[in-house]
């Protein structure tokens, strides 16, 4: 082989896998499309399901999904916001800031069923939350802190230090500083990895099958004490637990899923192509 | 004409007015620098280094570089706080009072001691934030007092008719000359007694450079002024009290007409010349 043959070569391949990782998005997207679509009906989204969840709707395991992600939300952005500000502001390089690194990045390895067991020894029994959305949001809270603390660290981190040395020869105290202008320069970068964070929670279901979720309930929460349905859980039950399921139900729920992860996605990037063009520096 | 071009004579001192620095020995010094030496982490920078800095002067540090100019000039306000691993030895008074003393409020010592940085750093905000950002810090609400300084200082760093009219403008739309003014104007708002100018004219055109010449005549009958110029013909042409500084010592401190016309130490005068450096 000449070496222009195999720069050729090489390229092609380099070109191939690039594309490899594109065509499963797609096809997975575009088969839940084509089997799902069907589905889609404002009773299939705005009712409850019925007679052992063949049919009817959704509604109740949408709203849940929603509600959990939000109070995910709750747990995981002052948690993980306050760390990042500690690791990349306060912090010196010592002893116990190293363990905590360690221990961030051994909380993002460890396996989402895992954390639905240690939702439910702590949360749910020891802290007596019950099977509740408090003890699932915290559950699912904990899962997104190690991304949205390294998201958080990083975008205030990307605020440049010569605004900090100015704030500060302005008469700025450190904890002024980070206040009015760290944080709220850094705000767009920590949003989009909240975001990305709670795309990952709203999907989840091993830390939700002990913590939360319920099989069926056609109404909504009352309070953070209820259980509540999630489209996560909702798809696994009537994908594997329900004999004679009809596939356009299930293909349905797994659409309206996959549109509010990638609506979350969306979301995200829109924010942060917003600010970067906005911002100055 | 480019400034770095200016001819001999500009070597002269400016005309000597009622602020002669020859009459103001007597004055007891707004700063007094007592024998300090300093060290980063990984590098000596100050050695022993005294200094007398007397109110409503210009007195320039002038050198060449690394001799611990720009070192002094943030020790002066304590910014030197902000690295770790640092060593200092020797005292810093500001009208007598030691600035490194344990009850000092750092936050109010760099409100009466303000810094003007080398490169222009407006904040990522409107003009008019950037002008009442020290002050909001520093608690004031009253916004016709935010208002009234906002215009006080801007007319004081000459660059009020420029952007009066678009004060909502974010600070870096401004030209390089501009944000530079700004930047002088934005410690101004604070109203401080001492003016850290950190090679202030780096970057500008020969036209912006002659306006913030000019506009430090004026400010010296308010402020105290201490300034690290960028050539020793700009240290001629502001200064009314100079310190020669090479590798982290002064070398020769006096006014202006001393060092720059007769400089008692070789080293001095061999700079002054233009022989290194």
């Amino acid at each position: 082989m000449s070496r222009g043959t195999k720069q050729k070569l090489a390229f092609a391949l380099l070109t191939a896998a690039a594309v490899v990782v594109v065509v499963p998005v797609l096809l997975v997207a575009g088969y839940i499309i084509w089997r799902g679509a069907g589905a889609i009906s404002l009773e299939f989204l705005l009712s409850a399901p019925r007679h052992g969840l063949r049919e009817g709707g959704i509604f109740p395991a949408a709203i849940g999904t929603v509600i959990l992600t939000l109070g995910t939300a709750i747990v995981a952005l002052p948690l993980g916001v306050g760390a990042a500000i500690y690791l990349s502001e306060y912090a010196r390089d010592d002893l116990l800031t190293r363990l905590i690194r360690m221990a961030i990045i051994n909380l993002a390895g460890i396996p989402s069923v895992v954390y639905g067991l240690f939702g439910l020894g702590l949360f749910v029994l020891f802290l007596r939350c019950g099977t509740s959305i408090l003890a699932g949001s915290l559950t699912l809270g904990l899962l997104t802190l190690p991304v949205v603390i390294s998201t958080a660290e990083e975008a205030i981190r990307a605020v440049p230090q010569s605004f900090r040395v100015v704030s500060v020869s302005l008469g700025g105290t450190k904890w002024q500083t980070i206040r009015h202008l760290v944080l709220p320069n850094a705000l767009p970068g920590i949003i989009t990895g909240v975001i990305l964070g709670l795309e990952r929670a709203a999907g989840e279901t091993a830390p939700i099958l002990f913590t939360v979720a319920a099989v069926y309930l056609p109404r909504l929460p009352r309070s953070v004490f209820d259980q509540t349905m999630a489209l996560p859980y909702h798809l696994f039950v009537i994908s594997t637990q329900v004999p004679g399921m009809p596939m356009t139900l299930q293909f349905g729920t797994a659409l309206v899923l996959l549109a509010f992860v990638l609506s979350l996605n969306a979301a995200a990037t829109i924010i942060r192509s917003h600010f970067r063009r906005r911002r100055s520096w | 004409m480019v400034t770095g071009a200016m001819p001999p004579a500009s070597l002269q001192p400016p005309p000597e007015g009622t602020c002669d620095a020859m009459t103001t020995t007597a004055v007891p010094s707004k700063i007094r620098v007592e024998n300090v030496s300093f060290a980063y982490s990984n590098a000596e920078a100050l050695r022993g280094v005294s200094l007398d800095v007397y109110p409503h002067e210009v007195t320039v540090l002038f050198g060449p570089a690394r001799s611990g100019k720009t070192t002094l000039l943030r020790l002066l306000n304590r910014l030197t706080d902000l690295l770790e691993g640092t060593r200092r030895s020797g005292r810093i008074y500001l009208d007598g009072q030691d600035i490194f003393a344990p009850d000092v409020d750092v936050a109010e010592l760099r409100r009466r001691v303000g810094m003007v940085f080398a490169m222009p750093i407006p904040l990522p905000m409107s003009i008019r934030a950037n002008l009442t950002y020290g002050l909001q810090l520093k608690g004031v609400r009253d916004r016709a007092l935010l208002e009234a300084r906002v215009e006080s200082a801007l007319r004081a760093a000459a660059l009020w008719d420029e952007v009066k009219d678009r004060l909502e403008d974010p600070a870096s739309s401004l030209s390089g000359g501009q944000q530079q003014r700004l930047c002088l104007a934005r410690i101004l708002a604070l109203e401080p007694e001492v003016i850290l100018l950190d090679n202030p004219t780096s970057g500008l055109d020969p036209i912006s450079t002659s306006k913030v010449e000019a506009s430090l005549h004026e400010l010296k009958q308010r402020y105290t002024i201490i300034a690290v110029p960028h050539s020793v013909q700009q240290a001629a042409r502001i200064a009314d009290r100079a310190a020669f500084m090479l590798g982290g010592e002064v070398i020769e401190v006096g006014t202006a007409r001393e060092i720059f016309t007769r400089p008692r130490d070789p080293r001095t005068r061999d700079y002054v010349e233009g022989r290194f450096g």
